[in-house]
């Protein structure tokens, strides 16, 4: 069931009136029964995949909940009878035990999440070296992935590390940990929440708030705009672009960085803005997954703002645990001792961020486009941190015009086209010809035809473009408002400004909305990852 | 304490590490500042940070990191 879909707005609708009407207690029941009719909704056979996940998740929390518990109660009934190196050899022997079956428990949610994503891209590797050597190849399994199994997966796996680590409590009612995992609004495209966040307000239940549904209605209204009206229109020049790779080079593959850019941005934040509005409505407040990406002044500044939830997921699970792991420092003294402290102390954490960004790519799909995006996003970060001595100083030098505004604006354009650029590998899909068509930019001299773009050759005549770039000023104008203070409190306490504006959004999302004929409501490109 | 300034300010040296209380939260520290400052930590206080300690409020002021620092090897 797609968010852009009149089922969809159906089911939202009598969700939210049945919501209301129950008792608090019994509201989570009503969540959980929705997230699992959505799901099925979703997909054939979508079900039993998250309910591996969540199965498993829930024996292996509450092992080590228990385990945990059981060696609170033991150390304190034997406090006087142990010395302190047999306190520490027991914890040390309880720990080891909650860390195998913590192992084992992400074994089953992260095995289930690689076999159904990535066995047709390990099975098209392993036929590329067995046609090498003259062998026949495997069959390619046909597997349909299920929607939005990379989100649920890493959040549920998040959870599990969280419980290991003793920052939250395993949940003791299976279905009460099934509303978690599978809570619909975020289900098929984030934000990926943490356990601690999230799973308190969902159980505790929410008296009606007229402000909290007005505020998510008009969360919800923005999303639709911004998907409908800029993503969606936007949508059919980019898939002229990059079907006829032959035919649109040099000049178009910059309109594609750019086209793809304001796409994805619309088309992601915009469904968040429906996840999160829709989460608002119910009393939920979900993590914010954006803040401006497009004014960061540098890539790490970037993936501070862009896909937060996703990023401080890979930062929090993945990178600091493998920074800091034994292996890592020893690598560390090791380097440092071989090869000197400064260029010692560097290897470890840039090994560990290459893997991090390798497997950041790897989440995003199951195919060398993406992990050469990731890895490419890593390059940049590492260079420009290696580079860092060398900004400062022209910082001290120039203070005046690294202070002003127009340099600003030079730093936030320079990184928004560095970042499109690595991103086309999305659109392409394939590693060599990214690079190709990246390199017309500058051999490829037809910037004479930009004319013939607003007559219609993308596909879009000169008033789709109109609506795209007012679509556009109004996105950037409203989060430049909301950055100072959130516009929807600006216009609480006026009615009439309120119901005028709420008005005319709606009427734009109804009237210059891309439907009809030659238009569909696009599927969220987010919701294939 | 001065053995972590001097780290620190090999790190960041245009900042005053002493009165600043939102290194994490003030994006003063990243990610990466983080991992290698605790590389050097580990060296120099010869402790072992695991990851689930760090946290912003573990690492927002030189007092915040001590404490960590100073919990961390009594245990």
């Amino acid at each position: 069931m797609l968010f852009t879909s009149y089922e969809f707005l159906l089911f939202a609708g009598m969700l939210l009136v049945l919501y209301y009407t129950l008792p608090k207690k019994t509201q989570w029941m009503l969540l959980t029964l929705a997230s699992y009719i959505f799901y099925d909704l979703s997909g054939p056979g979508y079900l039993i995949f998250i309910l591996i996940t969540t199965t498993s998740a829930y024996l292996t929390a509450l092992f080590i909940d228990r385990n945990t518990e059981t060696e609170v109660r033991f150390l304190e009934a034997n406090r006087d009878k142990l010395t302190k190196d047999q306190r520490k050899k027991y914890r040390e022997g309880q720990k080891k035990r909650r860390f195998f079956v913590l192992i084992a428990g992400l074994v089953v949610g992260f095995g289930l999440l690689a076999v159904m994503k990535y066995t047709a891209f390990a099975v098209t590797n392993i036929n590329f070296v067995l046609h090498k050597f003259g062998a026949e190849g495997l069959n390619i399994p046909n597997i349909l992935l299920p929607l939005g199994i990379s989100f649920y997966t890493f959040q549920t796996m998040g959870y599990l590390i969280d419980v290991y680590r003793g920052t939250v409590r395993a949940e003791r009612n299976p279905a009460k940990l099934a509303l978690f995992v599978s809570f619909f609004p975020q289900l098929i495209q984030g934000p990926i929440s943490r356990f601690g966040d999230l799973h308190g307000q969902l159980i505790s239940g929410h008296d009606f708030d007229s402000k909290n549904l007005v505020r998510g209605l008009w969360r919800m209204l923005w999303g639709y705009f911004k998907k409908l009206v800029i993503a969606d229109r936007i949508l059919v020049a980019v898939n002229e672009l990059i079907d006829k790779p032959a035919e649109y080079r040099g000049v178009y593959v910059v309109l594609l960085i750019l086209f793809y850019s304001i796409q994805i941005y619309a088309d992601f934040t915009g469904g968040i803005d429906i996840t999160i509005g829709l989460a608002e409505a119910l009393g939920i407040r979900l993590a914010e997954n954006f803040n401006r990406p497009f004014s960061s002044k540098s890539t790490k500044e970037y993936w501070r703002r862009w896909h937060i939830t996703m990023g401080t997921w890979f930062t929090d699970y993945v990178f600091y645990p493998l920074s800091v792991s034994r292996p890592m420092q020893r690598l560390s003294k090791f380097c440092r001792r071989k090869l000197g402290n400064s260029l010692g102390k560097r290897i470890p954490v840039y090994l560990a961020s290459i893997i991090t960004w390798f497997l950041t790519g790897l989440w995003h799909g199951a195919g060398w486009n993406f992990i050469v995006w990731g890895l490419l996003n890593c390059l940049v970060i590492l260079v420009s941190q290696e580079l860092q001595p060398l900004y400062d100083g022209f910082h001290k030098a120039a203070p005046r015009l690294t202070a002003s505004r127009g340099y600003s604006a030079f730093m936030a354009a320079r990184t928004f086209w560095l970042m499109g650029a690595i991103r086309i590998l999305d659109c392409y899909r394939n590693v060599p010809l990214t690079f190709r068509m990246f390199g017309s930019i500058f051999t490829t001299p037809n910037w004479g035809e930009l004319a013939g773009v607003a007559t219609g050759a993308l596909g879009l005549g000169i008033h789709d473009y109109v609506v795209v770039l007012s679509g556009c000023l109004l996105v950037w104008a409203v989060s430049r408002l909301n950055g100072k203070k959130d516009i929807r409190e600006r216009l609480r306490g006026r009615p009439v400004a309120s119901f005028a504006a709420f008005s005319l959004l709606f009427l734009s999302v109804v009237v210059f909305g891309a439907y009809g004929f030659g238009y569909d409501a696009k599927q969220f490109i987010y919701n294939q990852f | 304490m001065k053995a972590l300034i001097k780290i620190l300010n090999e790190l960041h040296p245009e900042v005053n590490f002493e009165a600043e209380t939102a290194l994490v939260d003030g994006g003063i520290l990243d990610s990466l500042d983080i991992v290698t400052l605790i590389t050097e930590i580990n060296q120099e206080y010869d402790v072992s940070i695991p990851a689930q300690e760090i946290t912003p409020e573990n690492f927002n002021s030189v007092g915040a990191i001590m404490r960590l620092i100073k919990k961390i090897d009594e245990a």
